[in-house]
């Protein structure tokens, strides 16, 4: 099967509302305590910040993840064929503290989470 | 044919395949200045990875270049058996691409 | 040093304050943060400790009298020099040196004794294996040694975590315990590199065991393990690259109730590293636990704190450091519930506890290669040298000033750790003193420009790391220690907001866009070029022949006027 094409504008957005509109048409989106985002309250290192998307929602097409103070805030897309779960985990990379956002694409609506994440200089200790 | 680039755990464990998949790759956004020239390094980055069992697609991702150096996704499916062929495709913003094949332990 | 002996070994307590009445059927004992402290030391405890937000006035934010009064103990007492600076330099000469591993063993064996041995265990919250020049020396390996003398039965760890992963591995092995932490995970890099070998368990990714079962007392206890989750932030991550941490609150809710089920405890029990206000936190927000027994933030606190959630209480206490305090919780735990305690922090004074020969011996052993490097004598002191407040201790000026006077730079910075002990006046600094304030495995001291406004990021920065009102996004420790500037702070303010003012000492203002010569040490991304710190200092210590403090680089404070954390500063 051939592969999708690569959402380039979406990519390549400098404003998080511009990718989200680039990549599925709206910012119109749901904050849905069934969507969960895991990551870190504190980034141990920011390039490398692990972060799991995962919802019991039914009819899941796609997960997204953006951060909202990256030069460009999308970072990723999974689509979710029928029988995979919506149970997603990677690593981005953030170069300050940002909000980071789930968004769940369901039944042709869109769910979201957002947490912000820390990132700071280090250093220090009891 | 290109060097692999994919290492992967498939775990069959009851009625789904556990994924987890890590790509050694720089991930290079074509943000960063080169220390001794000071010129952009040009971006090099996967931007795409599919993931077909028993010639069905089970998983695709899209990635930018916030995702970290040596990318790494976890996912799973329902069905998988030990013994079954994984088929792996990636391609970089190159436009380089290739196919990896992995079994389900 | 060369004080008189005091007159308190001889006259003695009329009261023996190790003497307290058994209660229940489980006795926990628990040490934490001596950053292996093994000879008896002094510790001047905070006059600054303040609480933002939620946790204003309450423990462990309350020093001096304002913690007197809240635990009901009497002024000038033995009580009220453990456990507060108040005439420090009087009463630390009255009642002498607190811990040394020695006393400690002697006090530990009687509490066990007394209550029946077979039904008490011995926790250690961690932070042992780092703070001295024989266990930098050793890689810690001393302290494993002392620790196995004095029979700990479970540990977590902080510092312990500032070898290399090997090294800390070798350590673990050659513990006679167990060492526990739930909430240390490998890399997904690590995993696929072969990690599965030695790791715990690798569904769940846990490096080491998370929790064991023991029976005492006719019940089954669980101790879980939680180690500092802010390791890799606050210290080198380079030593440790495929180990991460966290809270993990939600795990940890997962492994307490699977424990609930699956094991059948009469109580569940945390030895942790979060620090107090993060464990008060977490003690809200995950149900289950009985107690969280914990380190880190060093606080000296007499009672638990009792937090309700909606599992019912959790009793979360935190017993100083650098050896001074033993903890005994006594438990009467019947029927998969906790009925009732008696808690008690007894502060160890080494001249009411006399010291068990066979520590003594390994003590000596131990230290016998070193002697002449810790026993050099450098300097007098001529105030009270200590470290421990949310600002610039006299001891951390004193480090600031050799950065400043040896690597010629004009601004220093020095971490705010809350290890370091304390110098009487009078007494001779010794190089074992100054590697009691900076003996640590990135020891290597930086100078390099640095724009004002980095300056401003870094202090910024880590007043958050104390101040935010958030525990789950505080990691610990005391400000950065400056020398050569001041600044007025603000810890009611957010990040960005709390600093304001820099100044140099001679009255110039500090510009956002120009570069200053900055010295500084204990770096946790690179490793830095230059000369050991303790080196640095003792240089500047023997020029001087004198350890002093002509101007404390402490901010000015706004809006912390009332607060009970604070008293006697001079800037306000
Ligand atoms: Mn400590
Ligand atoms: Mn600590």
């Amino acid at each position: 099967a051939a592969m999708a094409a690569w959402a380039e504008s979406a990519f390549k957005a400098d404003k998080q509302d511009a990718a989200m509109n680039a990549l599925l048409g709206s910012t119109d989106t749901a904050e849905s305590a069934e969507v969960t985002l895991k990551a870190p309250d504190i980034a141990e290192n920011g390039a490398v910040v692990p972060v799991t998307v995962r919802t019991k929602m039914a009819n899941v097409e796609s997960i997204s993840i953006f951060v909202e103070n990256n030069p460009n805030p999308l970072v990723a897309e999974f689509k979710i064929p029928a029988g995979t779960e919506a149970d997603v985990s990677t690593r981005l990379r953030m170069g300050k503290t940002s909000k980071v956002t789930a968004v769940v694409k369901a039944d042709g609506k869109l769910y979201s989470a957002a947490k912000e994440v820390k990132v700071t200089i280090g250093g220090c200790g009891g | 044919m290109a060097k692999k680039i994919l290492k992967v755990k498939a775990k069959a464990s009851g009625d789904r395949t556990k994924v987890k998949m890590m790509a050694k790759h720089i991930m290079e956004s074509g943000q960063r200045k080169d220390k001794k020239t000071g010129e952009l390094i040009p971006a090099k980055f996967l931007q795409e990875l599919k993931v077909e069992h028993g010639g069905k697609v089970v998983f695709e991702a899209s990635l930018g270049t916030a995702v970290s150096k040596n990318p790494y996704i976890a996912f799973n499916f329902a069905g998988g058996a030990k013994g079954d062929e994984l088929v792996l495709t990636w391609k970089e913003n190159t436009g380089a691409s290739a196919t990896e094949t992995v079994k389900v332990k | 040093g060369l004080l008189p002996a005091t007159g308190f070994a001889a006259k003695k307590q009329t009261a023996d304050i190790y003497e307290v009445p058994n209660f229940g059927n489980v006795r926990l004992l628990h040490i934490t943060d001596c950053h292996a402290q093994l000879n008896p030391v002094y510790f001047r405890e905070p006059s600054v400790n303040l609480g933002i937000g939620s946790a204003y006035g309450q423990a462990p934010h309350l020093v001096g009298d304002k913690l007197l009064n809240h635990f009901g103990l009497t002024p000038n007492s033995l009580e009220a020099h453990a456990f507060t600076y108040l005439k420090f330099n009087e009463a630390a000469q009255k009642y002498g040196k607190v811990g040394g591993f020695a006393h400690i063993k002697t006090l530990v064996n009687r509490l066990r004794e007394g209550y029946g041995s077979e039904n008490t265990l011995l926790l250690d919250g961690g932070d042992t294996w780092q703070g001295s020049g024989t266990s930098y020396k050793t890689r810690g390996m001393d302290m494993v040694k002392a620790t196995n003398e004095l029979g700990v039965d479970i540990m977590t760890g902080h510092w312990e975590f500032t070898y290399h992963q090997e090294e800390i591995l070798k350590n673990i092995k050659a513990f006679n315990g167990e060492f526990l932490a739930h909430n240390v995970m490998i890399t997904e890099d690590a995993l696929f590199d072969g990690a599965d070998e030695y790791i715990f368990d690798e569904d769940s990714g846990r490096v080491f065991k998370p929790y064991t079962m023991r029976e005492m007392g006719g019940a089954r206890i669980a101790i879980v393990g939680q180690a500092f989750p802010r390791t890799k932030i606050a210290n080198p991550a380079r030593f440790i690259p495929d180990w991460s941490f966290d809270i993990f609150d939600r795990e940890l809710q997962e492994l307490v109730d699977q424990i609930r089920t699956e094991e059948k405890p009469d109580a569940v029990i945390v030895i942790s590293h979060n620090g107090m206000d993060v464990d008060l936190a977490m003690a809200s927000r995950v149900n289950g636990i009985d107690v969280i027994l914990g380190g880190h933030t060093h606080d000296g606190v007499p009672q638990p704190t009792i937090v309700k959630n909606d599992g019912g209480q959790t009793l979360v206490c935190n017993v100083g450091s650098n050896g001074k305090f033993v903890g005994v919780m006594d438990l009467d735990v019947r029927g998969g519930k906790v009925h009732g305690y008696k808690y008690s922090l007894m502060p160890v004074f080494s001249e009411l506890l006399p010291a068990d020969p066979a520590m003594t011996q390994l003590i000596t052993d131990i230290r016998a290669p070193y002697s002449d490097w810790l026993n050099e004598e450098l300097a007098i002191a001529d105030e009270v040298m200590f470290r421990r407040g949310n600002f610039n201790g006299s001891f951390d000026q004193v480090i600031c000033d050799a950065l400043r006077n040896q690597l010629d730079a004009q601004v220093s910075l020095s971490p705010g750790f809350r290890w370091g002990t304390t110098v009487l006046e009078g007494q001779v600094v010794k190089m074992e003193h100054v590697l009691d304030q900076t003996c640590l495995t990135y020891p290597e001291t930086y100078v390099r420009p640095m724009k004002g406004s980095e300056l401003k990021l870094i202090l910024e920065d880590v007043a958050d790391n104390i101040f935010n009102p958030e525990p789950y996004l505080q990691s610990g420790g005391d400000m950065v220690r400056v020398g050569g500037f001041d600044y007025v702070c603000d810890p009611s303010k957010s990040v960005g907001s709390r600093i304001s003012e820099m100044t140099l000492d001679n009255g110039e203002k500090i510009d956002m866009n120009k570069d200053y010569k900055v010295a500084g040490w204990a770096t946790v991304g690179a490793r830095s070029e230059g000369p050991d710190i303790w080196d640095v200092v003792a240089d500047d210590l023997r020029d001087k022949k004198v350890a002093r403090v002509d101007k404390l680089n402490t901010p000015l404070l706004k809006n912390v006027a009332g607060n009970p954390g604070i008293a006697g500063y001079p800037r306000t």
